[in-house]
Parts: C-alpha cells; sequence; structure tokens
C-alpha cells in the first residue's frame, strides 16, 4: 500500500543556507533514501521551494482567483514529501519515524488513494 | 583506531573538553568560549609550524582564547554593562587548571534544555565535533540542528543556568540524565553503523568514570557501552546482522571487552545494583561464550528478570522470551511471548521476530515464513532487515 509523508518544517530553520548547508541536508537526506531503497519500500521524493514561491489558483466560486503565497499561512510549511511502499500504516511509521523531518518537524502520513503501486 | 590512534586522540580531545569547560564556566556563555578555543586553534595552526610548538601548548592556547574572550566582551560591554571582564590567571599546565567539565556536562542535560538536544550538546562541547558531523550521526537535518543548538546555547547564558555540580542531594537525578545521554550517543547506529559513533560515546562514559569514580551506574554505563563496542566489528557481516549468540568471538574486540570487565567489578564492588549494571552483567555473560564456549541462558534468565523489575522496556520482555525459548524450549518461549504481546498489541517488530523464530524451531513453517514476513515489514534497520530476509528464506525452502 502507498502512503505520502508530508513533511512540514519550519522554513527559519532552512533560512540563509550556503551551498555547504545544501549538501549536508542532503547526504542526510540520501542517507534515509538509501534505506529506503535497500529495503525496497522508496518510491519517489521531492523537495519543495520556499511558500515564498507559492501561488495558489481557485475557481470556487465562479471566478479564477490567484492568490501570491501559500494556501495556508503556518509557522511550519510543508517542505517536502516521501512516497513509500509498505504493507500498512504501522509500516509506515516506523519508517517515518526516521525520517529526518520528524525530529525537527512533522510528517503526516497519508495513504494514497490510488492503493496499490 | 589503534590505541596508540585512540590514546591521542583521547589526549586532543581531553584537552579541548577540558579548555572549553573551563572558559565556558567562567563566563557562562558557551558560545562565546567555543569561538574564542576556535580563534586559538587557528591562531596555533598559524604560529606553531613557523615557531614551533611551545612548550606548554594547552596554557598558550587558554591564554589566547582567554584574551579573545576579553576582546569579545569588551566588543559587547554596551549590551551586558553588568558583565564584568573575568579575572583569569594563566595556568602554568593543565594540572592546575580545575576542571569544570562535570558542570559543564550538568548544563548539556540540564532539566531546561530540550532532552533530545543533551546529547548533541555534549558532544559538541565536550568532544568538539561539529553540528554538521553530529546531524549526520543522528539523521537530523544539519541546518535544523545547527540553529537548535546555537539558541540552547543562548539561553543557557541568557537564563542564567548555573555551570554547577548539585550537592549529594540533587546530584543523582542530575547524573541520571547525564547518562541517559550518554546512552542515547550509544544506541544512535541507524542506518550506518560508524565506530565513531561508539568511540564517542565510550569516551564520554569513559570522562563520567573519571568524573563521578564513585557512581556505580556510571561505572555500569561505562561497562555496557564498552561491551557493545566491542563487539562492533562482529554485529554486522556482509551488510547482514549477526545476533550476539552466533557472533565469531575472534573478532570481539579484547581490551575494550577487558576494560569493560574491570568497570563492572568496580561497579559491582560499590554494592548498589542498576539498570545499566544489570544490561552490562547480560552483556557480560553472552560475551563470556568466548571462554566457555557456551551461553549460560540460567545466569541472563535471573538478571533479565532483574532487569524487567527494576527498568521494564519491550526489548527486555522479549529479550526474556527467548531466554525462556532456550531454557525451557520454543512452546515454552511462545506462550511467553503471547503474554506480552496480549499486553502490548502483537504489532511490534521485536515480538515478531521473537515468534517468527519459536514457530521456525517448532517446525510450523507458514506460520513462521508470514512472521518472519511482518517481522521484515516492520523492521528499518537494512542489517536486521537483510538477517530476516535471509531467515525467512530458509523457512520457506522448508516448506
Amino acid at each position: 500500500m502507498r502512503y505520502t509523508f508530508l513533511l512540514y518544517t519550519d522554513p527559519a530553520d532552512l533560512a540563509h543556507m550556503t551551498p555547504e548547508d545544501w549538501g549536508a541536508e542532503k547526504e542526510v537526506y540520501g542517507a534515509y533514501i538509501g534505506a529506503l531503497n535497500a529495503a525496497g519500500v522508496f518510491v519517489d521524493t521531492d523537495w519543495l521551494q520556499p511558500v515564498s514561491t507559492a501561488t495558489t489558483l481557485t475557481l470556487k466560486g465562479g471566478t479564477r482567483q490567484v492568490q501570491d503565497g501559500p494556501f495556508a499561512d503556518t509557522k511550519e510549511t510543508l517542505g517536502g514529501y516521501f512516497v513509500v511502499d509498505v504493507p500498512d500504516l504501522d509500516a509506515a511509521m516506523a519508517w517515518a519515524e526516521k525520517c529526518p523531518a520528524a525530529k525537527t518537524g512533522k510528517v503526516e502520513i497519508r495513504p494514497t488513494a490510488m492503493g496499490e503501486g | 583506531m589503534t590505541d596508540a590512534a585512540r590514546a591521542a586522540d583521547r589526549v586532543a580531545r581531553d584537552s579541548y573538553g577540558r579548555l572549553l569547560a573551563f572558559l565556558a564556566a567562567r563566563t557562562g556563555d558557551i558560545g562565546l568560549a567555543e569561538d574564542a578555543l576556535a580563534d586559538a586553534f587557528a591562531k596555533a595552526l598559524e604560529t606553531w609550524p613557523r615557531d614551533g610548538v611551545p612548550a606548554n601548548p594547552d596554557g598558550w592556547l587558554m591564554t589566547v582564547a582567554r584574551n579573545r574572550m576579553t576582546d569579545r566582551q569588551r566588543h559587547v560591554a554596551r549590551f551586558h554593562s553588568n558583565d564584568e571582564v573575568p579575572d583569569m590567571a594563566a595556568p602554568e599546565d593543565m594540572q592546575t587548571l580545575p576542571d569544570k567539565r562535570l558542570a559543564l556536562l550538568m548544563v548539556c542535560a540540564h532539566p531546561a534544555i530540550a532532552r533530545d538536544l543533551h546529547t548533541p550538546l555534549m558532544l559538541q562541547t565536550v568532544l568538539g565535533i561539529e553540528a554538521r558531523d553530529i546531524a549526520r550521526l543522528f539523521m537530523v537535518s544539519p541546518v535544523a540542528l545547527t540553529k537548535r543548538l546555537v539558541r540552547a546555547k543562548a539561553k543557557v547564558r541568557d537564563a542564567g543556568i548555573p555551570f554547577a555540580v548539585p550537592d549529594a542531594d540533587g546530584l543523582p537525578d542530575r547524573a541520571e540524565a547525564i547518562f541517559e545521554a550518554v546512552y542515547a550517543a550509544h544506541t544512535v547506529d541507524w542506518v550506518a553503523p560508524s565506530d565513531s559513533v561508539g568511540e564517542e560515546a565510550l569516551y564520554l562514559a569513559d570522562l563520567l568514570v573519571r568524573l563521578l569514580p564513585d557512581m556505580p551506574e556510571a561505572l555500569g554505563l561505562a561497562a555496557l557501552i564498552a561491551f557493545g563496542h566491542a563487539r562492533r566489528h562482529a554485529r554486522v557481516r556482509g551488510g547482514v546482522l549477526v545476533p550476539t549468540d552466533a557472533q565469531d568471538v575472534t573478532l570481539w574486540d579484547c581490551d575494550v571487552r577487558a576494560y569493560a570487565g574491570r568497570m563492572l567489578a568496580r561497579a559491582f564492588a560499590l554494592g548498589a545494583p542498576g539498570r545499566f549494571q544489570i544490561e552490562a552483567a547480560i552483556q557480560q555473560v553472552h560475551m563470556a561464550r568466548a571462554e566457555t564456549g557456551e551461553t549460560d541462558w540460567a545466569a541472563l534468565n535471573q538478571l533479565y528478570h532483574a532487569l524487567l523489575q527494576s527498568a521494564p522496556s519491550v526489548g527486555a520482555a522479549v529479550a526474556q522470551t527467548v531466554v525462556t525459548g532456550k531454557l525451557h524450549g520454543p512452546s515454552a518461549g511462545l506462550e511467553a511471548l503471547d503474554g506480552i504481546s496480549a499486553e502490548l498489541g502483537a504489532d511490534v517488530q521485536s515480538i515478531w521476530a521473537a515468534r517468527a523464530e519459536f514457530l521456525a524451531q517448532l517446525r510450523a513453517w507458514d506460520d513462521a515464513a508470514h512472521a518472519y514476513g511482518r517481522a521484515i515489514d516492520l523492521a528499518t534497520d537494512v542489517p536486521l532487515i537483510r538477517f530476516l530476509e535471509a531467515r525467512k528464506a530458509e523457512v520457506l525452502d522448508r516448506i
């Protein structure tokens, strides 16, 4: 069964990053991806640009409205995601616990509606 | 790391930790002391190759760092008008410098500091490890950890957390927090079990024994960590986890194991048993197999019983059912396991792994394969997954 981990982190933590900082971040996440791959549960991941780059659009109410910014203005923002293929929620939680974002932010675990991979 | 390299490393670390603890304790400002010491080391790299290493390198570093701190404090004096520039005598050598590392450890594991920062703070201040390297060990965002450590050190300074060792009444609780943080350093081995994490944990535990020589649990913790560290080369072979009772004993580190034995003997002589001593004793019984060729499961049964009384945990409860299985057969083990899974809910990784092992011994191949599968699903440690997959394949061959 597929689960998506939505990684919510404080963007203040990631402000003013040097290329070395990015390298160090990628190394830690790379180790996590490596473990997911070794266990055969990795499907996909990506890292989102900061919410300052977000554009939110709706046609609800009949007119096209475009908002400069994220849908919800919160202290912790959606910074990236992982998709894993594991048997059930207990297994998904075991992996979410190991996600670097869980230690400094929050990881929301959502089963994917399309189900089987 | 060779013994000589380890000794040299220890000397370098001892002097870093002592210098930093002394500088930080005088001002209450860890960040200021770190910056000043970093400047002093940079200056040493610049001048020592040119002018030769001074007769008393630590005294030299201390003098330079102290002067840097004074400069910086004068610079910010208008913001902290009540701070007097501390009066610090230049010590002749490190022996005359008061060892403030216990006070520094008390600050790192202070109840007002977030618990998950205790271990990183210790590694950074006492051992001088960079935040980025600590983040790699803990699998946490390096940038976020760096910021949290900076904020924690600012809190120590601004909230006035004292660099003090509590009196006899307060000491046990505060020491307990330090023990927990050192133990946490020891148990960090997820994803990339690296020798260096073990070395750091062992260094901290050994330092605690030197700072608190009469605390039985400090000795017990040093023994526990050292017994584990002695098996580091035997624990994973070819990427596959090897359980302790199946490890090649010739791969165990004799020196580290002997050290562990000495620490545990000293702890027992003090006559106050505790959780870490019991856990260390369990390791000692396992490792006696190197001489006797067998495992004393009856002794382990008693020790796990004692451990469950003093520090109940799922791991210890499952381990005891494994001992029960060894002593009284897999059916008895399975029955004991049913008891704890009824209490905890069945979906615990270690319970499935133990269940699978018992079912395989009972030749219930289908059930064993299913239990191994579930243990694999819930595992996140890759060498453990490889081990369970190999066991499952063996079981499937029998079907």
